[in-house]
């Protein structure tokens, strides 16, 4: 069995599961994010009255962090309600950040656990060597009145990223590239490993990045074998106990595929979709309007650290917007303390405080037609981020920092 | 509950239609149902939400629903009265959302390219078979699974659910 099939097999107490079955399994951490005030109703529909384990579900109020219009205002008011009559105390109010970083931070999210909540970048978790994945909101009120799910065990896809990247190319880049080859409909309903010596060599926040965009391809979840660079990471905010699974080593992959990542440049997602992926230096000079630095995929400490060095007694380009979102509190803690957010508010950057802002398109900071935007973020669907006119280019934090100071797209090489 | 002959108009969109455009990000907030059913495809299609009939089919390229796990995408597809959706393959989130509303979600490699808009197509969810208004054999769609044909003959998840909390 792979490593994840193991964690299905736990989590529904048998001692062996195959592809293709489906399977109920008892979900360790149970997150609901603040779009969904549905979970709370379909909880009502199904005629549940309590949660049957309150200690494990967690509220984060994230993604209208904090609410623009009364009806954002009055969701969040209610889930408030709904936690407090649940008894249910992990509600990360609209001072947190980002659900999947805040998991991350706490030490939540953790090797041989089993992750769902109600957003489709929980393969992010896959990171930690966690069985992540993102469902809807009746799909959650059911985790909330049982505590399980049904899942199929998923067919596992292999990608192994070897090779050295150069000066100015991030995980980033090398995930878009393969998202880019591979299709946004590649991995639709099955799992995503990640191995490789330059997988081995990133740090945990590229690897989230990694691990964050298999979404874009369809993936239910993500994997990394935890290695002594995961053991640190939990160790330093307090995750002790856990179970690392191994694969064994007679498991059968639904394919194996190697890239390497010496020979990828960095890459740019043109409109309209993430898969439309081209290399940054066809663009180069593109006029752009906003550069948005944040979200789950590239508003982490690294991303923040990267731009702020790019932008460190610059400016950014006049008429330029860039918009600087860190992705938790702790993120913007560990940020100010050390000189970025300084280095990028004197650049010019507009600071938003961690949520997913504009990254889906909600609010604080939403595109006009006609408008560009160079984007750390995952997704440049039409009208992700505002007006369905407006043109949407995913890159790494490093490109989008280079572009600020430029106006336009611009290769973050020279900037290093 | 749920109807073995589907029949309907048909409503062609492309491949990879994500949930921004099924329902964009900035109609999330709203949860009234009849609001809800207001924006139906309208990232993709502004006048769909009024064109669409009771019944009607929603005939896609593959990855129909990719994107985001918000169930309005799925609310909003049955709210407005679409009887099905048929596609190569769907965003698995999307998938288990229209399941568990009940909304029949069928898997076919190829109708998107054997059918043009506006025409009338009846599905046998029970054969398979999909037919054009003369009778015309179509295409097939994959065989609907036994969980998944458990949830819509039960009308959706919930009235399953309900009855273990009665």
């Amino acid at each position: 069995m792979h490593a994840l099939e193991k964690i299905l097999a736990k989590k529904s107490g048998k001692d062996v599961v195959r592809t293709g079955e489906i399977v109920n399994c008892a979900v360790d951490l149970a997150g609901i994010n603040d779009l969904y005030l549905q979970t709370v109703r379909s909880f009502r529909e199904i005629n549940a009255k309590r949660m049957v384990n309150p200690g494990q579900v967690v509220m984060f109020m994230d993604h209208y962090a904090p609410a623009s219009t009364i009806i954002q205002a009055d969701n969040q008011k209610r889930f408030r309600a709904f936690f407090r009559e649940q008894g249910a105390e992990l509600v990360m109010d609209v001072n947190e950040g980002v659900c999947h970083q805040v998991l991350a931070d706490k030490g939540f999210s953790k090797p041989g656990q089993l992750i769902v909540i109600t957003d489709s970048h929980t393969t992010t978790h896959g990171a930690f060597g966690a069985f992540g994945t993102g469902v809807g909101a009746t799909d959650m009120a059911t985790i909330l009145a049982t505590g399980k799910l049904w899942f199929r065990v998923p067919e596992i896809i292999r990608i192994t990223i070897n090779g050295k990247t150069a000066p100015g190319v991030y995980a980033k880049d090398v995930i878009l590239h393969i998202i880019g080859k591979l299709g946004a409909d590649h991995a639709v309903y099955k799992g995503v490993e990640f191995a490789g010596e330059t997988v081995s060599s990133w740090s945990v926040s590229e690897r989230m990045a990694l691990c964050n965009m298999t979404t874009e391809m369809g993936a239910k979840c993500s994997y990394i074998q935890p290695d002594g660079v995961t053991g640190e990471f939990l160790r330093e905010r307090g995750a002790t106990h856990y179970e690392i699974m191994h694969t064994d080593d007679d498991f059968r992959y639904a394919e194996e595929l190697c890239f390497d990542a010496g020979e990828i440049p960095p890459q740019l997602a043109a409109p309209s979709s993430v898969d439309n992926v081209v290399p940054l230096a066809g663009h180069l000079g593109l006029r752009i309007d906003q550069a948005y630095l944040g979200s789950c995929t590239g508003g982490r400490l690294e991303d923040i650290a990267v731009a702020a060095g790019i932008v460190k007694g610059r400016a950014i380009a006049k008429g330029t917007r860039f918009l600087v979102v860190p992705a938790s509190r702790k993120t913007l803690l560990d940020a100010m303390e050390k000189g970025y957010i300084r280095s990028l508010v004197n650049a010019g950057a507009t600071l938003i405080t961690p949520s997913c802002a504009a990254c889906l398109g909600t609010h604080q900071g939403l595109l006009a037609p006609g408008e560009v935007c160079i984007s750390a973020t995952n997704r440049n669907f039409p009208g992700r981020m505002g007006s369905t006119e407006a043109a949407i280019y995913l890159a790494s934090p490093a490109t989008v920092a280079a572009s600020a100071l430029e106006g336009a797209i611009a290769d973050p090489s020279p900037y290093l | 509950m749920f109807e073995k002959t589907l029949c309907g108009r048909v409503f062609l969109f492309g491949k990879n239609v994500d949930t921004d455009q099924i329902y964009p990000g900035r109609f999330v907030e709203l949860t009234d149902i009849d609001d809800v059913a207001k924006h139906a495809m309208e990232g993709a299609d502004p006048e769909f939400a009024a064109a669409c009939g009771k019944g009607d089919i929603l005939v896609a390229g593959g990855n129909f629903g990719c994107g985001s796990s918000r169930e309005h995408a799925a609310d909003t597809l049955k709210a407005v009265g679409v009887g099905a959706v048929v596609a190569p393959s769907f965003g698995r989130i999307f998938y288990r959302n229209g399941i568990n509303l009940g909304l029949p979600l069928l898997v076919c490699p190829d109708l998107h390219s054997r059918v043009t808009a506006g025409e009338r197509i009846s599905i046998d969810v029970k054969s398979g078979e999909i037919r054009d208004e003369s009778g015309q054999l179509l295409s097939r769609i994959q065989p609907v699974t036994g969980y998944m044909m458990h949830i819509l003959e039960s009308g959706g998840i919930k009235p399953l659910l309900r009855g273990q909390f009665q």
